[in-house]
């Protein structure tokens, strides 16, 4: 058989079928690399043992898309999925950018959003593809053909042929443009537990994440970036560091200084010996205090606020409520601290570049490598690895940057590690954000009017690299100004405010704190009410049946209502984002000491379609865990224009101790897919804070709770 | 100086005070151990020395001499996975993996010293780190894997 496989561009929704042509099989299928293999539609290769591998392009960061996506080509294909097998990070290639986004890249919870029409589509392109050499081989019409678990059948003669017989001839076809794809009733992968194909290599040490990542003659660095963001690098000791053993190479990069070093503890050592003096600049002075003042004049700001939604006149309903109630929230800084610190290996020579890289944006990588090197995309190449937890952090470009610049400062190639110091320090964060909020109820304890100023800065303003500035940030309103109570007077509006430090996406982004800010609020009002919080929402909710059921749900889940312990109780909360609702019950209680304790949070989601229910549990439990974390912990604090934390002893992570039990339910729904990485995160905040009012009647308005004087 | 690493006797010539994590990752080349914190708070480089749990990251390596190291690629026996690795694999635990490594290894210290261990021994054992927030999870695989003893 001949190596010939082809490309083909199908995956791109919607687009034309753009057919090329490849002679050399994919350098890293290294196993099948003497046998003969066929690749068919650019995503699956099928060995003559009928080994199927499956091309996975998303960033496996624990949401287990690299089972997900692969579930999806094989149910089309009609494959044994015990003989399915992931090649996971391709290369660079348009046919496998994310379809939600046109460029190779994870985030925004868009994986099996993205890719659940067009990764069937290569599936039933290649099962087709697969009966027309069955009609050839047997000369009989594909029509007479059916296809279950990687065989091809003709009944009437009694004849069949396995794919693994079939895929040499297949390759030679043209996959056809049109295909008709399983109508839900039909799936027998998609919708079950499946196991997870990356699990295995992730309890023994063999699943190799950037960190892990060795390459001939590599050298380790080690950096430090200027404390206070903005400031430059003064003066340091470099000739007295050239002298320690193993030391190669000081090298400043202006906002940084890294030592390059035959080992990474001997470039860490040598660089805290480095005494290095830095020149602050202009941001010297910044804290959280000036940083609060500042939001707060936002709040007032008036001329600067622009609308992000608007129904009938909130103002002039406010003025006829018979109860106003207001308040004000606000939630600090947050960072990613992502499990493995950022790192990343690079090589570049006068005309190569070569990149491996813990990422969730390989695609954009190439851009920025051909910024930094001069070198045409041809010359470049990445390496994607796992990612130890992403979570937006690794959507950034920073960590690639400096290895593409230490690589070219060595001349050789060299791996970044930064310490969690640095981490912690020198994050793109969650942005701080603060809200006013007046609602009003009518003389019966209706919601008729909601009005609320958000301020905060800007991700999408400070990041123009990720889309055309607007007016009103999205990420900066979302999970407030989207929320679909009814409410017949409703105004949010924004004034971005921003500040020297960097922000960025932070799972669920502006969710995680209009979320909190929106459905804390809903619960203050609902008391004001005298209203039990769960009717209350049902009441808003009478118009919007997809929401009522995941709030009855939830509410049943989380047993509402039944009886608990004194110290006790039980909050609510309902999300919606990335196209998807989740409902949580959170079941709290609260000692005379302050010691909070979440004993177990109910969750339900519905998320349309559900591909793999495990990880959509998986996913729930995680986000979970994930905003418990900062609401009960979470805070980066400025304080002369740096970061005060350091590692995980002053930014303390959810332990298994404090973790809660997690029960999830999925709605059964054929809907379009819709997200499951960020969702579960959101809903967690309000529903613990709502439920410690419930026990305690303090009304928690800033995060984290441990800075209300709780412990956890 | 010599080390013993998952049963092998291995050379290296790092400095006495370069801590066990970095000797056994860039000197020894088995990555599965990990680095998270580097100030024994999280738990991501968790290996055996002489079956107790430490944290390779805040130990010099001049300290194990003698001693003898398991890391996570030593608790299989060619690919037969440990108890625990496989209560880990049928409780679908990890997500990202990264903080596994040493879950694992801490754990198998703790079913080694209480084979049955309660809710409160498993907290105050099992202080490790995991961002993704496997935790209810490694729970039901840690009386998994009780059971199977
Ligand atoms: S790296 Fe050793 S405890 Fe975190
Ligand atoms: S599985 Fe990702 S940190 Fe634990």
């Amino acid at each position: 058989m001949k190596r010939s496989t082809f490309v083909a561009t199908g995956a791109a929704t919607g687009g034309a079928l753009v057919l090329g042509f490849e002679f050399a099989p994919s350098g890293r299928i290294t196993s099948f690399a003497d046998a003969a293999t066929t690749r068919l539609v650019g995503f699956v290769t099928i060995a003559p043992d009928e080994t199927i591998t499956i091309v996975q392009p998303q960033a496996e960061m624990g949401q287990g898309v690299q089972t997900s996506i692969p579930m999806l080509v094989a149910e089309e294909l009609d494959c044994d999925w015990s003989r399915v097998r992931v090649e996971s990070f391709p290369a660079i290639d348009k046919i496998y950018n994310n379809p939600a986004f046109g460029i190779m890249g994870t985030g925004g919870s868009s994986s099996v959003r993205g890719w659940f029409m067009p990764a069937r589509k290569v599936g039933a392109q290649a099962r087709a593809m697969l009966v027309a050499a069955a009609a050839q081989k047997f000369g009989v019409a594909a029509s007479e053909l059916r296809t279950q678990n990687g065989v091809v059948y003709h009944d009437a003669s009694s004849r069949k042929a396995t794919y693994g017989e079939l895929a040499g001839a297949a390759a030679a076809l043209t996959p056809p443009a049109d295909v008709t794809l399983k109508t839900h009733d039909k799936f027998t992968l998609i919708g079950k537990p499946v196991k997870r194909l990356d699990i295995r290599d992730k309890v023994d040490g063999r699943a190799q994440f950037g960190i892990d990542v060795v390459v001939p003659g590599m050298l380790y660095a080690a950096i430090r970036q200027s404390p206070v963001f903005g400031g430059t690098v003064g003066h340091y000791d470099e000739a007295n560091t050239l002298k320690r053993p193993g030391i190669k190479k000081v090298v400043n990069l202006k906002n940084a200084v890294a030592v390059v070093a035959d080992r990474f503890w001997r470039a860490k050592s040598a660089l805290d010996a480095l005494n290095i003096s830095w020149s602050d600049g202009p941001n010297a002075s910044l804290d959280d205090a000036k940083i609060a003042a500042d939001l707060k004049a936002a709040l007032d700001d008036d001329a600067s606020a622009a609308v992000a939604k608007q129904v009938g006149d909130a103002a002039a309903a406010l003025k006829g409520a018979a109860k106003v109630v207001s308040a004000e929230y606000h939630v600090p800084y947050l960072a990613h601290a992502t499990m493995e610190p950022m790192n990343c290996t690079a090589h570049v020579t006068a005309d190569s570049c070569e990149i491996w890289a813990p990422t969730q944006f390989p695609g954009p990588i190439v851009q920025v490598a051909q910024r930094f090197t001069n070198l045409t995309p041809d010359k470049i190449k990445i390496h994607q690895t796992y990612l130890g937890g992403g979570f937006g952090r690794r959507a950034n470009m920073d960590f690639v940057i400096q290895a593409i610049m230490l690589s070219q400062a060595a001349g050789a190639p060299v791996k970044l590690i930064w310490t969690r110091e640095e981490d912690v320090q020198h994050d793109v964060y969650r942005p701080v954000s603060t809200t006013r909020i007046k609602a009003g109820l009518d003389s019966t304890g209706n919601l008729v009017a909601w009005q609320q100023r958000i301020a905060s800065p800007s991700i999408f303003g400070m990041n123009p690299g990720f889309g055309p500035p607007q007016k009103v940030d999205d990420s900066s309103v979302e999970g407030s100004a989207d929320k679909r109570y009814s409410i017949p007077n409703f105004l949010v509006d924004y004034v971005r405010k921003d500040f020297a430090v960097p922000v960025f996406f932070w799972r669920s982004v502006g969710n995680s704190q209009n979320g909190f800010f929106f459905e804390s609020m809903l619960d203050e009002v609902a008391h004001a009410a005298g209203k039990d919080p769960y009717e209350f929402r049902r009441a808003l909710l009478k118009d919007t049946p997809k929401l009522l059921n995941v709030l009855e749900m939830t509410a049943k889940l989380g047993n509402w209502g039944k009886p608990l312990p004194k110290g006790s109780a039980r909050g609510i909360a309902l999300c919606e984002s990335f196209g998807s609702t989740v409902g949580e019950v959170a079941e709290i209680s609260v000692d005379k000491g302050n010691t909070l304790r979440i004993h177990r949070v109910a969750v339900v989601i519905d998320c349309g379609t559900v591909v793999n229910p495990d990880t959509v549990v998986a996913q729930m439990q995680g986000g979970v865990n994930f905003g418990l974390t900062a609401a009960l912990f979470g805070a980066i604090n400025i304080a002369k224009g740096r970061v005060a934390q350091h590692n995980f002893y002053d930014y303390q992570m959810v332990r298994l101790a404090n973790a809660p039990h997690i029960d999830v339910e999925i709605v059964t729904s054929s809907g379009p897919p819709t997200g499951v990485g960020e969702p579960g995160t959101p809903p967690i905040a309000p529903a613990v804070a709502n439920a410690i009012f419930a026990v305690t009647g303090k009304r928690i308005r800033t995060l984290p709770f441990v800075k209300a004087g709780f412990t956890a | 100086m010599k080390l013993s690493v998952n049963g092998k006797t291995v050379n290296v010539d790092d400095a006495p005070d370069t801590p066990l994590l970095w000797v056994i990752r860039d000197s020894v080349g088995l990555t599965g151990t990990k680095f998270g914190c580097g100030v024994a708070q999280c738990g991501a480089c968790t290996v055996l020395v002489n079956g107790e749990a430490t944290r390779s990251c805040s130990v010099p390596v001049g300290s194990v001499a003698g001693k003898h190291v398991t890391t996570v690629e030593g608790l299989t026996k060619g690919d037969t996975l440990n108890r625990v690795q496989q209560a880990w694999v049928d409780a679908q635990v990890p997500q990202c993996g990264y903080c596994q490594s040493g879950m694992i290894v801490a754990t198998t210290a703790l079913l080694a010293k209480h084979p049955h261990p309660t809710d409160a021994q498993i907290d105050d054992s099992l202080t490790n780190i995991c961002r993704c927030g496997t935790y209810d999870r490694i729970r039901v695989a840690i009386k998994k894997a009780a059971g199977a003893a």
